[in-house]
């Protein structure tokens, strides 16, 4: 386990070198002058020097990969040019308010979705099924940022009952665990849970109801197995496939973060990486998709060694 | 010259049509950092067979014991790791040989029926016209020969040549399985498993066709099968298989009647009798059959042999002639070390 | 945001080799039963309403959707002469959302196309060829894979600013990879079935191989895949739009609308969600469409 581990780990080295490729040729992509894409006009000498050194735009391209690579392999990531502070800094703290909204949004899919795709698989009457089967397809279908801002219509514009923006109130950008700051989370965590809830209880149902209609459960109730006890083992069989397709949809919580993130000013990274596009804020947009990217690419492999661990069927090459 | 022509004869009776030596195909398994330290498994090693012209081949032995990968290296499906194919006297795949494709043109086989053998989205008539029209010939000899091919087979051309795969019965696939083989005209044609998947009523039909199409069409057959009631039946010549090797060869009474390697022996008392007051109480084999990725040293039967000794840990058995037939086995090499062996 | 991988969602292999009994070629039977199918008809019409009014807007006789009026702004839902109201710069809202469903179906259906192109070629190629080739690609790929969709879609479109043009370029990046993996998987899968080597044992060429026997069961998976992503790319590019990375203003565009009526939530909130409910509306018969394609094509069902 620890060598597939390893094994998995070792296979990711180029992906990733790829992908710091990828995210360094951002800067070159921007059309015009690389220089002035990330340094603004009235910038004093010391930061271009700085982020002339850090580019190296006078030396040739595999060099600039290179040096650049070396320099945030030690963990600098330029400085930013709205803030002049390190990139670092502002996207890990940001960063970490993106990992609050995406737990609490996951937390409510998940959980609803397993509920509903087992009711649904279980059940007798056609109305829940077809009830439930309508939830996931709205939760799948539905522009999720759209969602949002009716959400806010809805809860406070026309309700006032919650807050339509902000982390906290009186723009508090730290999260604390007390109410007015849980208040605040709950359109931002409703509005982002909804694709994942659509997709993972749809999984959810087909998967059960396979499993229901499959041999090996005739075999349990033959051998005269409670019905909870038969569950069970259902659940058991249908984890594998039911966590790959969580894993994913978690991965693409991170994504679907950005928008959310936008209508409700919510400091997390894609808050960030919004307004670090509009300021043409270069380092602060590489520096926040190369930590997106590598965070979701650990999270898959996790969810990748999990998956094996709960299935022994699969064997990985 | 046309290509799609029936292809003459030309080293004579008495020259092998085929010939394989030191076939080896090993497949490498998941394992290991970064692809080191791999485990292979050995489908093939070192096999050397020959076909007579005119005979038909029996290959038996258990499941994983290599059969369908020969069938396939034999066909170059596969690659060979190692080895040579001569084909009526001309090598294949070497500079003065013929080319693979025309070992195509030659040499075809009929798959194991299962739903994977025929193209659901295409019509029988268009299945048995791809490879004719793909040599060259031109679409309305191709539909001429696909309406003589089915009437070979025994379906009715004018009912069938529309039809989908679908619509076919068992039986009815594999004749058309088996008139695709005969699409090109070929001298040798390797049957894998042809009729395992049929019932026995249909099985029996099916190989009263092979026999007549054999005799009416000079063919040559490779008949690779673990029944060996059908094997039996069917062969002019034998050939055992264990753990990609070849353990016992040698003409069809001989091997039935005097079988001489422990496995085939064992092989042929563990099929269950007619008669209900031959009861057989143990089983002829003990042990489960080892993995073809780590197989024994020596002598791969050895950890499932009765009479295994150390010189068969040690040293691998040759196929030794021993008279009518061919055996690999210390016991039947003289000097070989083995108690038994006849000094 | 969601590019779902069809093989861990439906656990059953994409490919059925045989069709059941009934309805002779295998392309006939589905097309009966999507016929039969009552909510995939339903949604198609829909789609074709929707598509043939963005096609023919200039002729429906509707108001100039460029054209502002400083007075006639905001105006509610069954104002005389504007049957949905008035955007925030005085724009009669039917007409842009007409015409705004030109550019968002544009944007959503063309990545995806190019994509299918792109995608399709090297996936089938990937798959067929097997070894090196196949590594070498999927390799590529996952490089893209690494990255959530928004995000590399976001990051792209950052970089190379704002424009249709260069949404259009990065939705295509975007949506390639998961095409390529989707054909390579099934393009594997139908290399390995028994009817592809009696064909390559035949001695065809591997042109004719792939063209005989290989599109033909491969394309159908291909195209189900394909149309399930049809969904995503107009929500996707809607939120480029959203975001001002996408369709620069004054052009009518579903994203963009919600972006520059979100200033009007509080005088108008009904009209302010009004993009969003097209937006939803044609996500919702895309994704039902793809599962009805599926369904039809899903022999076991």
């Amino acid at each position: 386990m620890f060598l597939y581990a390893l094994r998995r780990l070792l296979y990711l080295v180029p992906v990733a070198f790829g992908v710091s490729l990828l995210v360094f040729a951002l800067v070159h992509l921007a059309p015009g002058d690389p220089i002035s894409a990330i340094v603004p006009p009235d910038a004093p000498q010391e930061v271009v020097d700085k982020l002339k050194e850090y580019y190296g735009f006078d030396k040739p391209l595999p060099i600039q990969y290179l040096r650049w690579l070396g320099v945030t392999l030690t963990g600098d990531f330029g400085t930013s040019i709205g803030t002049g502070r390190p990139v670092a800094t502002e996207v890990m703290s940001a960063f970490g308010n993106t990992i609050i909204l995406a737990i609490s949004a996951t937390l409510l899919a998940f959980t609803l979705a397993v509920i509903l795709g087992t009711a649904a698989a279980y059940a007798k009457s056609r109305i829940v099924d077809r009830l439930v089967t309508l939830i996931s397809l709205m939760g799948v279908s539905v522009p999720h940022f759209w969602l949002a801002i009716v959400l806010v219509i809805i809860f406070s514009v026309e309700l006032g009952a919650l807050p339509p923006m902000g982390i906290g109130p009186e723009n508090s950008t730290g999260w604390r665990l007390d109410g007015p700051h849980l208040a605040h989370m709950v359109l931002p965590t409703i509005a982002l849970s909804v694709i994942p809830l659509g997709v993972v209880t749809r999984t959810v149902r087909s998967t059960i109801k396979e499993i229901l209609n499959s041999e090996f459960v005739t075999a349990l109730q033959a051998k005269g197995l409670r019905d909870d006890q038969i569950l069970r083992h259902v659940l058991k069989n249908a984890a594998p496939t039911c966590l790959a397709v969580m894993g994913l949809q978690a991965g693409n919580l991170i994504g679907g973060s950005i928008l959310i993130e936008t209508v409700f000013a919510w400091p997390g990274t894609g808050f960030l990486l919004n307004s670090a596009i509009f300021r043409r804020d270069l380092p602060i947009l590489q520096g926040t998709t190369l930590v997106l990217a590598f965070f979701f690419m650990m999270l898959n492999l996790t969810v990748d060694i999990i998956q094996t661990m709960v299935d022994p069927r699969i064997k990985r090459n | 010259m046309d290509s799609v022509l029936p292809v003459e004869d030309r080293g004579g009776p008495a020259q092998p049509l085929l010939l394989a030596s030191g076939l080896r195909k090993h497949f490498p398994v998941g394992g290991g950092l970064l692809g080191r330290g791999r485990k292979v498994v050995r489908a093939v090693d070192d096999l050397t067979l020959s076909v007579a012209k005119g005979e038909t081949l029996g290959v038996v032995g258990e499941s994983g014991c290599g059969k369908s990968t020969v069938a396939r290296l034999l066909i170059r499906l596969l690659k060979p790791d190692r080895g040579t194919m001569v084909l009526d006297g001309d090598p294949v795949d070497e500079p003065h040989g013929i080319t693979v494709n025309e070992l195509r043109r030659q040499v075809q086989m009929v798959f194991q029926d299962s739903y994977a053998s025929l193209n659901p989205r295409l019509t029988i008539a268009e299945t048995l016209a791809f490879a004719p029209k793909a040599h060259g010939l031109p679409a309305a000899e191709a539909r001429d020969r696909v309406r003589d091919l089915l009437a070979k087979v025994g379906l009715e051309p004018d009912t069938y040549a529309e039809r989908y795969p679908h619509e076919l019965s068992g039986g009815q696939r594999q004749r058309v399985n088996i008139a695709r083989a005969l699409a090109l005209r070929p001298r040798l044609v390797i049957l894998d498993e042809a009729v395992s998947a049929l019932d026995k009523s249909v099985e029996a039909q099916v190989l009263n066709m092979l026999v007549d199409l054999k005799t009416e069409l000079s063919l040559t057959y490779l008949f690779i099968s673990h029944d060996l009631n059908v094997v039996q039946y069917l062969s002019d010549r034998v050939l055992v298989m264990y753990l990609g090797k070849i353990v016992e060869l040698g003409p069809v009474e001989a091997i039935y009647g005097d079988p001489q390697h422990p496995y085939t022996q064992a092989l042929l008392s563990a099929r269950p009798s007619m008669d209900p007051r031959k009861r057989t109480k143990e089983a002829p084999i003990q042990g489960d059959p080892p993995n073809p990725i780590d197989p024994p040293s020596g002598c791969r039967f050895r950890t499932r042999c009765p009479f295994a000794e150390d010189v068969c840990a040690r040293v691998e058995p040759p196929l030794a002639d021993t008279g009518r037939q061919e055996v690999a086995c210390h016991m039947r090499v003289a000097g070989s070390g083995h108690s038994k062996a006849v000094a | 945001m969601t590019l779902q991988s069809p093989s861990l969602e439906l656990g059953a292999p994409l490919v059925q080799p045989i069709a059941t009994a009934g309805g002779r070629s295998y392309w006939q039977s589905v097309r009966r039963r999507l016929r039969r199918d009552p909510v995939t008809l339903i949604c198609a019409g829909v789609l074709v309403l929707l598509v043939a009014s963005a096609l023919l807007a200039p002729w429906l006789g509707l108001d100039d959707p460029y054209k502002t009026s400083m007075i006639r702004r905001l105006y509610p839902l069954g104002s005389p002469g504007h049957l949905l109201g008035t955007d925030e710069l005085g724009r009669d809202m039917f007409a842009r959302l007409v015409y705004g469903g030109r550019l968002s179906l544009f944007m959503g259906v063309t990545p995806v196309v190019c994509a299918l192109l792109i995608g399709g070629l090297l996936g089938i190629t990937a798959g067929f060829l097997g070894g090196r080739v196949n590594m070498l690609i999927m390799r590529i790929m996952d490089v893209f894979y690494a990255f959530p969709s928004v995000l590399l879609a976001i990051s792209l479109s950052g970089a190379m600013g704002a424009g249709a043009e260069n949404t259009l370029l990065s939705l295509t990046l975007v949506f390639i990879p998961p095409v390529c993996r989707v054909s390579e998987s099934v393009t594997t899968q139908v290399r390995g079935f028994d009817f592809v080597d009696a064909a390559r044992a035949s001695g065809a060429s591997m042109l004719s191989i792939v063209r005989v026997h290989v599109l033909g069961n491969v394309l159908g998976p291909i195209l189900v895949y394909a149309t399930s992503l049809i969904s995503v790319a107009i929500i996707l590019a809607a939120g480029l739009s959203f975001l001002g990375l996408g369709v620069k203003p004054p052009e009518p565009e579903w994203g963009l609308m919600l972006n520059t009526l979100r200033q009007a939530i509080y005088v108008n909130p009904v009209l302010a969600a009004l993009p969003g409910v097209m937006i939803f509306i044609t996500s919702i018969c895309f994704n039902l469409m793809s599962d009805g394609l599926r369904a039809a094509m899903d022999v076991k069902a």
